[in-house]
């Protein structure tokens, strides 16, 4: 057994989700192989003290904006003896995997959450209200991991040789224009300690600016349920739940939510739930360990200033 | 220039779905059933070029057994002009979808195939990337905006953390994500007119693909359920509870 991770990269480093695909490699094999698709001498030195990662490929060439039909040709090349093929399951992955998949004849599973076995995984179906085990025949498996059902690998530790891998071409079917992503100084939703999430209770757009003082206290991430994203009070990349992002932080504060199975889909196997809600009858409070009824425009202000 | 749609038939996104008593499957014998909501957009999606001028025909795909001809005509009554059924009493796997639409691409000599980026039933995402590699074309996934120009897609695509612009070239295959468009809902005329319009049936094991699954379904579980419901009084109970009692603050 071998495993190829395929490494994200977020701007100057590894991205939290290659860490728990690294984790979740490890289950598999103990040799393990991070394939990296930037050439910043940071980012692969960063890369070569991940521990468990046993050797860090460098590829080369046209890498710019990770386009799929350049660098899927770079990952089916660099798959070689591999026997799987893993990455975080975030766009980026979700982007270029099927891709690679099927260049191998391979069937391809998503968003992995538990690996039983070499060729046995665990995944959610039905936006995570089921859970299927599924046993891949193929021989070479390509496999996109949930990050948030593996802790990350350490970043300190490793000290893994960095080889030269293939070269990228650009075939001239697309071309990167730009990338604009929301700036913040906190922490990123998926990898987020704590998130304080806001639903369509909170009203407005310029009432969500009452859940940033407090998460700017604990240091949180924000969030938001897919109602409060369809009203317009918050951009779509904010939004916990099926059609959103999957967070499982150790504290997720869902204020003004409902908890619409579509949300909870997004949130539930946070550590600790706390739900403020002025409806006692929300079914947010049935999953919530603390729930506290009441006015939240009282409430959220109260609570930042005691914290 | 023709553009092709595949729909998939999928347990309505409002019902709460269950886990059949042998733990094989989940439960789909008097479920309601919808066409998939991302494929809803695409049929959309779809009707809004034809409608601008860009689209001259639109195919419509679905793959499963007869009561998949429903959502062909559900995407007929929204604009789709044809259908093609490919007749599989079993489930079918993303790759083998992806190879059934490389030959039908290929056969009607589209340009364009606009699909859903993922089932709400398996979520599994892949078969629009798929279907790309296989044709060697390129992909414009999860697109919130497309632009179409004679041999060009400016698209706008949902990458975490914010949005990606890219220029693709005809053809190419587009997945579609939430904030694409909002479908509309059918007319009772445009009802009549779809049931009207051809649906030719092809049996799977005619189009000379090897519809095999690679996976092995061993169960299907419901998820550990999460018990909550405890109730704190006031602000100084929770901040007590989240510092003392569990110690996340």
């Amino acid at each position: 057994m071998s495993v190829l991770v395929i490494a994200e990269v977020n701007g100057k480093e590894v991205d939290r989700g290659t860490l728990s695909t690294v984790t979740a490699a490890q289950k598999i094999s103990d040799e393990i192989s991070l394939l990296v698709l930037d050439k910043s001498e940071d980012v692969l030195k960063g890369c070569q003290k991940i521990k468990g990662v046993t050797k860090v490929i460098a590829a080369k060439g046209d890498l710019e904006g990770g386009l799929a039909e350049n660098i899927a040709p770079v990952i089916v090349e660099a798959v070689k003896e591999a026997t799987h093929i893993l990455s975080s399951a975030g766009t980026f992955g979700k982007n270029i995997m099927p891709r690679v998949a099927a260049l191998h004849d391979s069937q391809q599973i998503s968003d992995v959450c538990e690996i039983i076995d070499q060729d046995t995984f665990v995944r959610p179906i039905y936006a995570g209200n089921a859970l299927a085990t599924v046993k891949s025949l193929d021989k070479v498996k390509f496999l996109t991991v949930r990050a948030t059902a593996f802790q990350a690998a350490e970043t300190e530790g490793g000290s893994a040789d960095v080889l030269d891998g293939p070269m990228a071409k650009t075939n001239g079917l697309s071309t990167f224009v730009k990338r604009d992503l929301s700036e913040s100084d906190r922490p990123e939703l998926t990898a987020a300690k704590i998130v304080v999430s806001g639903g369509r209770g909170i009203g407005s757009a310029d009432n969500f600016a009452i859940l940033d003082s407090l998460a700017d206290k604990l240091g949180a991430a924000v969030g938001a349920s897919r109602a409060a994203v369809d009203a317009g009070y918050i951009p779509n990349d904010y939004q916990v739940g099926q059609t959103g992002k999957v967070v499982a932080p150790e504290l997720y504060i869902a204020i003004g939510i409902s908890g619409a199975i579509q949300h909870l889909a997004g949130m539930k196997d946070s550590k600790i739930i706390v739900a403020i809600n002025k409806d006692e009858d929300a079914p947010i409070f049935q999953i919530a360990d603390f729930g506290l009824v009441g006015d939240l425009f009282q409430i959220i202000p109260e609570l930042s200033e005691k914290l | 220039m023709k553009v092709l749609v595949p729909v998939k038939r999928v347990i309505d996104y409002n019902v709460k779905i269950r886990v059949n008593s042998e733990e094989s499957a989940v439960e789909t014998n008097n479920v309601k059933m919808s066409m998939n909501p991302f494929d809803e957009i695409a049929v959309e999606e779809a009707v809004r070029l034809k409608e601008a001028g860009l689209v001259d025909e639109i195919i419509i795909v679905s793959i499963g057994n007869k009561s998949v001809q429903e959502t062909i005509r559900t995407a007929f009554a929204m604009g789709g002009d044809r259908g093609i059924h490919i007749v599989n009493e079993d489930n079918t796997e993303p790759l083998v979808v992806a190879k059934i639409l490389k030959d039908l691409v290929i056969n009607e000599k589209t340009d364009l195939v606009i699909m859903g980026k993922q089932a709400i039933d398996d979520d599994a995402n892949q078969t629009g990337q798929m279907l790309a590699a296989l044709l060697n074309w390129p992909q414009g996934t999860f697109a919130s905006k497309i632009e179409l120009n004679n041999k060009e897609l400016n698209i706008v695509r949902e990458i975490d953390g914010g949005l990606e612009t890219l220029k693709i070239k005809l053809p190419c295959v587009v997945t579609t994500d939430l904030r694409l468009n909002e479908p509309r809902y059918a007319s009772l005329p445009n009802i009549m007119k779809a049931k009207k319009k051809e649906i030719i049936e092809v049996p799977i094991s005619d189009t000379g693909i090897d519809f095999k699954n690679r996976l092995e379904v061993l169960k299907v579980q419901e998820p550990p359920v999460r018990i909550g419901g405890r109730k704190v009084e006031d602000v100084n109970e929770l901040i007590n509870v989240l510092k003392n009692e569990v110690g996340v603050i």
